[in-house]
């Protein structure tokens, strides 16, 4: 009896030592930078941008709405997303439907990128100032938001999307979507 | 004593060579980082919103470059940030509800200064749980060392019965001391 609460006593440390290993092995393997977005289950917030190709046509949020789709936020100034470019155009290829937001970045330039290596996106939208990137919690590119066919946000993934994470996790994120 | 021209020449030369120095020295404060930080021309109505907007700016984290501020970073995205505050606090919202914009958008992670959630109660609750665990501690080795001091076993009781009457039938001196 006595003995038995000594070992129990004598193995608090022990214990407190494995929590805390647990807890800085954990920190190892995640990726501070990956912030879970906050508009899981909501939909997309109120909008309205000009086309990227033609500057009188106005989108909104409606755009959002029946069909289940990616929002890709990118821009020519971002490497990543030429490396992920060739990826969204296979998708597409594959019947996926996609809209492009072009953040913070020139028209032109923009223009020439999608004329230049193809352009996946069934609209592509103009966000100049990054204020709807701002409303959506963007902080870098590219982003890719999942958005059902209610206009709600399922998933965010931050970082490029490329074979191996699609086949490993996004895959399934988007096909359980309805 | 007097000057040959050599001795002036070489006089004249220092003279020179410390005045280039001094340039030098004064054109260091021109590049350094002081005169090439990024500064926004904010302007705002009053003081109040002035220091509302500084105090925002402050306490908000950026989340590109997440060891700083948006006051201190110089990401895009914190020129956005600070943009957006200035907006906001121009149009006459005070902090509490800048912040419930912000948090809306990239959550909690933009705040220095967290609330208190049942993620984070942990970090008000942990240094007062350690402390009580701690007067546990104390509590329980006084009492420990009290019992010890106080109390004998039957066992002993009866050992220092038997050591007793052995030692009052040897010793009546010992016996008065012991009784003390």
């Amino acid at each position: 009896m006595v003995k038995s609460k000594k070992i129990l006593t004598l193995s608090v440390p022990l214990v407190i030592f494995l929590i805390a290993c647990y807890f800085l092995f954990q920190g190892l393997y995640t990726d501070p930078r990956k912030l879970e977005s906050t508009l899981i289950g909501q939909t997309v917030p109120e909008f309205t941008l000009q086309d990227l190709y033609d500057p009188d046509k106005q989108h909104d949020a409606s755009i959002f709405k029946g069909q289940k789709l990616l929002l890709n936020v990118w821009a020519t100034w971002c490497p990543t997303c030429y490396a992920e470019h060739q990826f969204l155009t296979k998708l597409a290829g594959q019947g996926l439907y996609i809209i492009g937001m072009d953040y913070k970045d020139n028209r032109i330039k923009a223009i020439k990128w999608l004329t230049d290596l193809k352009d996946p996106y069934a609209i592509s939208l103009f966000d100049k100032d990054g204020m709807l990137g701002l409303d959506l919690g963007v902080y870098g590119a590219p982003e890719t938001f999942f958005i059902d066919s209610k206009g709600i946000i399922q998933y965010r993934h931050v970082g490029d999307l490329n074979d191996r994470n699609w086949q490993d996790k996004l895959s399934a994120i988007f096909d359980n979507m309805e | 004593m007097q000057l040959t021209s050599v001795d002036l020449h070489v006089q004249n030369n220092r003279f020179k060579t410390v005045n280039f120095s001094a340039y030098l020295f004064c054109l260091m404060f021109f590049f350094s980082p002081l005169a090439f930080s990024a500064t926004d021309l904010f302007e705002f109505d009053n003081a109040q919103q002035e220091q509302t907007f500084h105090d925002l700016t402050k306490q908000l984290r950026c989340p590109k470059c997440q060891n700083q501020n948006i006051a201190d970073s110089n990401a895009k995205l914190a020129e956005d940030l600070r943009n957006k505050t200035y907006q906001l606090v121009k149009e006459g919202k005070n902090e509490e509800q800048v912040i419930a914009y912000m948090v809306t958008r990239y959550g909690n992670f933009i705040r220095y200064d967290p609330p208190m959630t049942p993620a984070t109660i942990f970090l008000w609750l942990g240094p007062l749980l350690f402390i009580l665990v701690g007067f546990y501690f104390i509590y329980a080795l006084v009492t420990r060392q009290k019992k010890q001091e106080a109390q004998l076993d039957p066992e002993e009781e009866q050992r220092l019965q038997e050591i007793l009457s052995n030692k009052k039938s040897t010793d009546k001196k010992s016996q008065k001391g012991n009784k003390e």
